[in-house]
Formats: C-alpha cells, sequence, structure tokens
C-alpha cells in the first residue's frame, strides 16, 4: 500500500472492485461474443457427418485438457502469489528440491492425458481417413476436382459436365472426391462439412464429404498458391436430389464444352471471376491432368 | 556485367517501400556519420567488430536480433492493418504482390533472424560462464557464425530496396517456388541469405555443443552442469542434427532453379512433397532449438528467485533429452492434408502428443519449484509466470492440432497462426525476455529499470491474448491464413481486435527502447558492484559484472549444481575470502577480422549469385577462400594477461563481502 492520506484513498478503494467488475464483465462479454460468432459459422457450425465427428473430436479433446490446463493455471497464480517473498505466512523450504511422489504424480498425469488423446487420434484417424468411404447406403456422387491458378475447377465424371467455381452437390449423398492440381499446391477445404485436402500437381488425393442438408456453404484454398489466392473461394450448394438432377439436366443443354483447347484458356493464371458451367467434358481430362500429360497446358507464370 | 540487375530492380513506383527504405537508409547514414564525426571507428573495430570475446558476440547477438524484431514487427504491423481493413469488397492498400513478400519476409525473419539470433546470442554469452571457461572452444570461428548470420541479414533486407522478396511462404514450397512459378529473385534472395546464415548457425552449433561436452570447470560432471547447460546441450545437439538437413534441402532447390534440375519440379520426376518432407525434418527439431533454452532460463529464474534449487532436476534433465530426441519424429504433423494414409498420420499424431508429456512435467517442476519459495517479483519472474500461464495454452491447442481429424479442419487457418504465435511468444519472446533482463547486469554492470520493464512485460502479455485469442476463434470460423483480403464482414471485429493487440506489442517494444535509454542514464543508481545482483545460484554470478575478457581468473571448483549457491552458504570457502590467492597468466584469444572479411565476402558472393553477376561470385568465392587460408596459416592466435594485469583486476573488482 501507498502511503497515501485515507480520504484520498477512500473514494478509490471504492471504485475499484466496480472498475474492476465492469472490466471482467467486458471481458467476459467479448469472450462470449466471440464464441458466439464462430459457433454459427465455420468448423464449430459443421452440416455434414464429417465436419460432425470432427466437432465432437475438438470439443471431447478440449474438455479433456481443459480439466488439467484451468488447474495447472490456477495452481501457477496462488503458488506465485502466495510464495511471494513479503508473505510471512507462508513457509520458505530453501533446500526442498525432491519429492518421489510429486515426481511420480507430475509424470502420470500428462501421460494419462495423453494415453486418452492417443487413442482419440488413432481411432479419429482411422474412422475419418479422407479416402476412406463414408458409412451411408446411398450411392456416392464422383467429383473431380483440379485446382487452376486461381480458380477451381468441378468436374461430375458420370454426368459429363464441370462447373467453375461452383460447386453444386445432392444433400444427403455421400460425395467421392479426386483432386488434382494444374500448377502448384492448393488445399481443398469447406469448413462446414469437414476435413481438407492438398490438390497436388502430378498426384491424385481423395476426400470423402456429404452436407445433410440443403444450403450454400463456403469453400476456399487453404493453401497459399500465389497473388490470387485470396479469391480462390468458391459456393457449395447443396441441394435436394430433384433439384439437383434438374440442375445437371439444365447444364447439359447450356453452356461450352471443355475439351483440351478451351482447357488452355482455363490454366492461363487468372483471378476468380463468376461462375461457368460446361455442358461437355472431354473424357479422361482429369486422368490426363493428373498423370502430367498436360504439357502444353501449363503455361509458366508471367512476373 | 551486371547479370539481371538493372534499375528496374528498384521499386520507384512503389511509395510504401520507397519512404521506409529512405528512412532506414537515413538513419543508417546518420549513424555512420556520427560514428565517424566522434571517431568511434577504432573503439568498435577493436572491442567489437573484431572480437572473438564470446560475450561481447553474445551482446552482438541480441542486438542484431533486437534490430530484427523492429523489422519482423513492422512487417506484422503491415499485416494486421491491411486485414484490419480489407473486408468485404475493399481491397485494403497493399496489393496481393506486396502482401505476399511481406508474410513470407515476416515469418523468415522472425524465425531466423530474431528467435535465432536471440537464442544463440543467450547461449553464447552465459555458457561459459555458467560452465566455469574462459571462452567457448573455439573462440574465432564463433565470430565468424556470429558474421555469417549478419550476412544474411544484410541481404534479407537489400531485398527491399533492390529487387523483391519471395511470395511464396516462410519455407518457400514448391512448386510454387520452382523457376516456373516465381520466376523473379525473390526466392533467390530468401535461399542464399538463408543458406549463408544457415552455415553461421551449423557452426554456431558445433562451437556450443564442443564447448558444453568438453570444456568444463573442473569437477563439473554433466551431473553438476546448470539446467541451462542442459537445455542448451539439447538445443545445439539439434541444430548440428538438423541443420545440414536444411543446407542440403535448399541446395537441391537452388539446384532447381540454377541448372536446370528436376528435384521438387513438376516434371521430369520431379517431387515437390519431398521437399515438404525434408523442409519440415528441420523444422520440427527447429522448433525445439528455439524453446529449449527459452525452458532453461525459465528454470534459472524460477529457481534463483524463488531462492530454491529446482524442483526435480533429473525429471527436468530427462525431459529435456526426450523432447530433443522425439522431436525428430513428428515432423508429418505439418501436413495431415498430403493424404498420407490413416496408420502414418495417426503414428506422428501420437508421435507429437508423446512430446507434450515431457513438456508437462516441466510446467510442474516449475510449478513445485514455485511452491515454498520466498519469490521476488522481479521483472523476469513476470515473464516466468506470464509464459507458465500462456504456454500451456499454446501447448492445448498445439495437442489439439495433433489429432490428425482436428488437423484437418485446423489445418493451415488462422487457429494455426494462433497456435504457433501462443507459443513462439508465450514460450520463446518471454523467455528471451527474461533472460536478458535476467543477465542484462551481468553484460553490462547495471540492472535495468524495473517499472519499465514490468510495463513491457504488460504490454506483451495483454497484446499478446488480445491479438492471438481473436486468431483462434477465426480459424474456427474458417478463416485461413495468407488471404491478403475477405469477403466475410463477421471477421473485421475480430481483425479489428487482432490490430489493438498488435499496437499494445508495439507500445511494448517502443518501451523495451525507452527502457533501455532510462536505464544507461541511471546506470550510476542501478550498478551492480557485487557481481551478484539476484543472489544468483549457478557460477556466472561469481564473476564480476561485467566479468573480465578471462571470465574466470581462478577457475573454479565444483562439486554440485548450483555450485556459487553452495559456496555462498560456506563463509569463507567462496573463491578469494581468506584464501592467499596466486594468479598465473591467462592466455586470451587475440581479436580476429577474419569473420568480418568472411561476411563481406559472402554478402558480395550471395548479392552476385541472386543476380547472376558471375564476375562477382568468383571474386566473392575467391575472397572467402584467401580470407579463410590466410587464417588457417595464422599463428598469433592468442595473448598473454600478465599476472600484474590480472592482480590489478581483481583488486578492485575482485569477490567482496555481499550484503545478502
Amino acid at each position: 500500500m501507498h502511503a497515501a492520506s485515507p480520504d484520498r484513498m477512500s473514494p478509490k478503494v471504492a471504485k475499484t472492485p466496480g472498475a474492476l467488475a465492469v472490466w471482467l464483465r467486458a471481458i467476459s462479454m467479448m469472450g462470449a461474443a466471440m464464441l458466439m460468432a464462430s459457433c454459427n459459422e465455420g468448423v464449430l457450425d459443421p452440416h455434414g457427418p464429417v465436419g460432425k465427428a470432427e466437432r465432437v473430436i475438438l470439443y471431447d479433446s478440449t474438455a479433456i485438457m481443459l480439466a488439467v490446463i484451468i488447474p495447472v493455471i490456477v495452481l501457477t497464480l496462488v503458488f506465485a502469489w502466495w510464495f511471494r517473498a513479503r508473505n510471512n505466512h507462508a513457509r520458505y523450504r530453501p533446500d526442498w528440491e525432491y519429492s518421489g511422489r510429486i515426481e511420480m504424480i507430475i509424470w502420470s498425469i500428462p501421460a494419462l492425458v495423453i494415453l486418452f488423446l492417443g487413442g482419440i487420434a488413432w481411432t479419429g484417424s482411422h474412422d475419418l481417413d479422407p479416402p476412406a468411404p463414408l458409412k451411408d447406403s446411398t450411392a456416392p456422387l464422383d467429383i473431380e476436382v483440379i485446382s487452376l491458378d486461381w480458380r477451381w475447377l468441378f468436374i461430375y465424371p458420370h454426368e459429363g459436365i464441370a462447373s467453375l467455381n461452383r460447386l453444386v452437390v445432392p444433400a444427403g449423398v455421400p460425395l467421392r472426391f479426386r483432386l488434382t492440381s494444374t500448377t502448384v499446391m492448393n488445399s481443398f477445404f469447406v469448413p462446414q462439412l469437414g476435413s481438407q485436402i492438398y490438390a497436388m500437381p502430378n498426384m491424385v488425393t481423395r476426400l470423402n464429404l456429404e452436407a445433410d442438408q440443403p444450403g450454400t456453404f463456403e469453400g476456399l484454398s487453404a493453401m497459399f498458391s500465389g497473388d490470387g489466392f485470396s479469391d480462390m473461394r468458391f459456393d457449395l450448394v447443396s441441394t435436394e436430389a430433384e433439384a439437383f438432377k434438374d440442375w445437371v439436366n439444365t447444364t447439359k443443354t447450356q453452356g461450352g464444352v471443355l475439351d483440351a483447347r478451351t482447357f488452355e484458356e482455363l490454366v492461363k493464371p487468372a483471378k476468380a471471376d463468376g461462375v461457368q458451367t460446361y455442358a461437355q467434358v472431354s473424357e479422361g481430362l482429369f486422368d490426363r491432368i493428373s498423370s502430367g500429360h498436360r504439357a502444353a497446358v501449363s503455361p509458366q507464370r508471367g512476373q | 556485367m551486371l547479370g539481371r540487375l538493372s534499375w528496374a530492380a528498384i521499386p520507384f513506383d512503389q511509395p510504401v517501400v520507397m519512404i521506409a527504405s529512405g528512412t532506414v537508409g537515413f538513419v543508417i547514414f546518420c549513424v555512420l556519420a556520427l560514428v565517424t564525426v566522434k571517431g568511434w571507428w577504432p573503439y568498435l573495430w577493436r572491442e567489437w567488430i573484431t572480437s572473438v570475446d564470446h560475450k561481447r558476440i553474445g551482446v552482438m547477438y541480441i542486438g542484431l536480433a533486437l534490430l530484427m524484431l523492429v523489422r519482423g514487427f513492422s512487417d506484422a504491423m503491415l499485416m494486421r492493418s491491411q486485414l484490419a481493413l480489407a473486408a468485404g469488397h475493399a481491397q485494403g492498400y497493399l496489393p496481393p504482390e506486396h502482401y505476399d513478400q511481406i508474410f513470407s519476409a515476416h515469418g523468415t525473419i522472425m524465425i531466423f533472424f530474431v528467435a535465432m539470433p536471440f537464442v544463440v546470442g543467450l547461449m553464447n554469452f552465459v555458457l561459459p560462464l555458467q560452465l566455469g571457461v574462459r571462452d567457448v572452444a573455439f573462440p574465432v570461428l564463433n565470430s565468424i557464425s556470429f558474421w555469417l548470420t549478419a550476412a544474411g541479414v544484410l541481404l534479407v533486407n537489400v531485398s527491399l530496396v533492390v529487387g523483391e522478396f519471395a511470395r511464396t511462404g516462410w519455407l518457400a514450397y514448391p512448386p510454387l517456388s520452382e523457376v516456373a512459378y516465381s520466376p523473379g529473385v525473390g526466392v533467390d534472395y530468401y535461399l542464399w541469405s538463408l543458406q549463408i546464415s544457415g552455415l553461421g548457425t551449423l557452426l554456431s552449433g558445433i562451437n556450443l555443443l564442443t564447448t558444453i561436452l568438453k570444456l568444463r570447470a573442473p569437477g563439473m560432471g554433466y551431473r553438476q552442469m546448470p539446467i541451462f547447460c542442459w537445455t542448451a546441450l539439447a538445443s545445439n545437439l539439434l541444430i548440428v542434427a538438423s541443420f545440414p538437413i536444411l543446407t542440403a534441402t535448399f541446395a537441391m532447390l537452388l539446384l532447381d532453379r540454377y541448372g536446370g534440375f528436376h528435384f521438387f519440379t513438376n516434371d521430369l520426376g520431379g517431387n515437390p512433397m519431398m521437399y515438404i518432407n525434408l523442409i519440415w525434418c528441420w523444422g520440427h527439431p527447429e522448433v525445439y532449438i528455439l524453446i529449449l533454452p527459452a525452458f532453461g532460463v525459465f528454470s534459472e529464474v524460477v529457481a534463483t528467485f524463488s531462492g530454491k534449487p529446482l524442483f526435480g532436476r533429473r525429471s527436468m534433465v530427462m525431459a529435456t533429452m526426450a523432447i530433443c530426441v522425439l522431436s525428430f519424429l513428428v515432423w508429418l504433423h505439418h501436413f495431415f492434408t498430403m493424404g498420407a494414409g490413416a496408420d502414418v498420420n495417426a503414428f506422428f499424431g501420437v508421435m507429437t502428443m508423446i512430446i507434450a508429456v515431457p513438456t508437462g512435467v516441466k510446467i510442474f517442476n516449475w510449478l513445485f519449484t514455485l511452491y515454498g519459495g520466498r519469490i521476488r517479483f522481479t521483472v523476469p519472474v513476470y515473464w516466468a509466470v506470464g509464459f507458465m500461464v500462456t504456454f500451456v495454452i499454446g501447448g492445448m491447442t498445439g495437442v489439439l492440432m495433433a489429432i490428425p481429424p482436428a488437423d484437418f479442419v485446423l489445418h493451415n487457418s488462422l487457429f494455426l497462426i494462433a497456435h504457433f504465435h501462443n507459443v513462439a511468444i508465450g514460450g520463446v519472446v518471454f523467455g528471451v525476455m527474461a533472460g536478458i533482463s535476467y543477465w542484462f547486469p551481468k553484460a553490462f554492470g547495471f540492472t535495468l529499470n524495473e517499472r519499465l520493464g514490468k510495463a513491457v512485460f504488460w504490454c506483451w502479455f495483454f497484446g499478446f491474448y488480445l491479438a492471438f485469442m481473436p486468431l483462434y476463434v477465426l480459424g474456427l470460423m474458417g478463416a485461413t491464413r495468407r488471404m491478403q483480403h475477405y469477403s466475410n464482414l463477421h471477421w473485421q471485429p475480430l481483425m479489428l481486435v487482432a490490430l489493438a493487440g498488435a499496437v499494445l506489442i508495439l507500445l511494448g517494444i517502443a518501451l523495451t527502447g525507452v527502457q533501455l535509454a532510462v536505464s544507461i542514464r541511471q546506470r550510476e543508481r542501478n550498478r551492480d558492484v557485487t557481481g551478484d545482483p539476484w543472489n544468483g545460484r549457478t557460477l556466472e554470478w561469481s564473476t564480476p559484472s561485467p566479468p573480465p575478457a578471462w571470465n574466470f581468473s581462478l577457475l573454479p571448483q565444483i562439486d554440485r549444481a548450483d555450485a556459487f549457491w553452495a559456496m555462498k552458504q560456506q563463509p569463507g570457502t567462496a573463491p578469494g575470502r581468506n584464501v592467499k590467492r596466486s594468479y598465473e597468466a591467462i592466455h586470451v584469444p587475440r581479436n580476429n577480422p577474419t569473420g568480418f572479411y568472411l561476411a563481406f565476402f559472402a554478402v558480395l558472393l550471395g548479392f552476385s549469385l541472386i543476380w547472376r553477376i558471375w564476375w562477382g561470385v568468383g571474386l566473392g568465392l575467391l575472397g572467402a577462400i584467401v580470407v579463410c587460408l590466410m587464417q588457417a596459416w595464422r599463428t598469433d592466435g592468442e595473448i598473454e594477461v600478465p599476472v600484474e594485469k590480472i592482480a590489478a583486476f581483481e583488486r578492485l573488482h575482485g569477490p567482496k563481502e555481499r550484503a545478502v
């Protein structure tokens, strides 16, 4: 305490708890607002089985760890405060440096936590392995994803159509993706559906997702790929099965043809600008891209 | 004649860059002019530039790191302000081609030229003093290491004005960093500056490792070695084991870029995934290279200011060495999303979590060191307690991301950014700041201003929470890293909070400058005449502050850990008290300009390689070889300090009765 006169101190003393309470309330409200905001979108608001399973893992493992972390934080502050040099009530033990029992406990606590979490990690990686098919009786819809500089091309191989920068899918149907890239690496990610996976040149990665209800979910590239990266976003539109059929049929009657020539235009670096559909796609395009037979369609980037 | 270099390389059309570099250039000019006018060059040359004294080199490393912290933090301010503005349809004020350079430079500088020199500098300064020896194993090599690091720093900063920096992110993943997609000189600046400074780091690692393994005070076995030395041992083992991987990986990328090779290209059998594996085989140990010495600092600080030995010392050593080994078995967790398969992902996820066990043990050990202590709340203790509270949160989010399916939704998001800043700031920066205020009086002979030191701490502490807690939330909302603008307006308020946090940290950095200035002005008042201002436990506090060039006039005899504490408990046995002292002449290494000359030619070599000025390459290479040969044939490596000089020094500064 500073040596201030009592009458000068008293208003301050009276005010301090109030000010503290205001601050605490402000901070907790801010925290709550931040949490609420995050629950309304993104990975904490999943709309598919993969994302929901991953949210469970996020919550469970956070809870398990908080059970240890919070006591540790509290104990740190309590010990530091209680054993401050000026506290004459605290017992000073200048030579206390070892206790077998405590050692035992402090190795066991993190080990036990990790045993738990290790189990979650092991089963989680197997259950939610991106290439593993979803446990769903409905036949999956195949989609081929090609990342361009800096747009996304989605090919529906069985329907023979393609869509640029917009992915339309039926709700409640498993989506079976194969992904590749024309130039550099990108990561295909729709936060509200769950797992992301890299799209890499000369490589095919696989991913299984599902949207369990109609809606529009934002997709993006989660791997920096150059100047146009920030605009590499697309809408994933999940519709009822009937509406999806209608969309496929409409697309088949409209739009141009995606063949080697039009594709050559597409691979030229350009920022994402609107959506486009193709009524017809030359067969095996994805396989040609992913196996590297695209010397003619891979121009170098300018300065 | 000048390769690709022309006037077009200087960005006259970019006012931000020109004003910034103009200001920096002007400041440098003023400083040089001041030094010249005041006639300080001979002093600087003699006492600093050519000095091979580990203490001077340590101080220069930390000075360099502080300088680069300002540069790296300016980049951070640019990024935070850009993202606070560029919401919805707004594009902010930094176009992508500029913004991409800024985040790449920020990461590169903060890791290689701030965190590394901070940590290497602390180890350089402290290790020989704690080990009770007179210098590192190879003093000239030490100077060379420092100057090579400085050469890398210079090249990175030249890229601001001449040409451009990489636009690839701080690890320059191919194929983006290959000539096909990054044809400019940016990636070359990145690669050559890191090759040169990386060589310096490797040499420094070898040097410090040899020092710890081969030079210790008589009687000091591994069991008596101070805990900071143990963490430094682990850190330098990791440097020696992992930096060659980095050098080799960059060498392959350089061959791709300069020689038309195909290690990591898209065509002709190249495989970019190999680069990503290799770079993280270095990259994850690198994380522990930085954090382990910080753990060491906290161990020293917590024990000293609690007035107790470290709790569970053996546990602590085992935990340190366990982390050292395990850190090489986790690299794949940086790319669970590359499609490795469930078994591989699960293995690396579990291995990553296992590292959390020794780390958790360390936290508990510090906790029980506090228990039963008589804690003096000095500035280092503020940092230590702030660290313990903050770091566990970063550890928790780290373990969370070690679960592959959790990483599938958090990878590359702002959640990840928040996580590694949580451990980098909450761990490494807090540790270094604790270390600086702890050992500053040893280096300069007076303590730093406590009030301002605490103000600096609170700025960093609250600044960190304000800047990075919103990023955790943004990451969960689906915001990804390295975006230059975003359309979701809900993110903007959080981005503004993050900016406010960055401003608070900026204030903290500015206050560090004020703290230094005020402390220097008040140095007479805060003079440390005892050499032991904190009632320390380890040998560095048995020397005068600042210690003489030869550190110890008489080499101490050690028979236990916390050796100096033990000496103080038995009055009369401490060196110099009631003991007839007889000194012997000491050989100290002579000043040596080899490091400085080598750095000069390294800069010439690097710059010429970047711009393809082939005669410059030849000249730089030749110069470097000649300098090395001249060093190899030098025979006048040492000078003798006569007995009279040592005795005179000890009469003036030697141990006196301390008021404990």
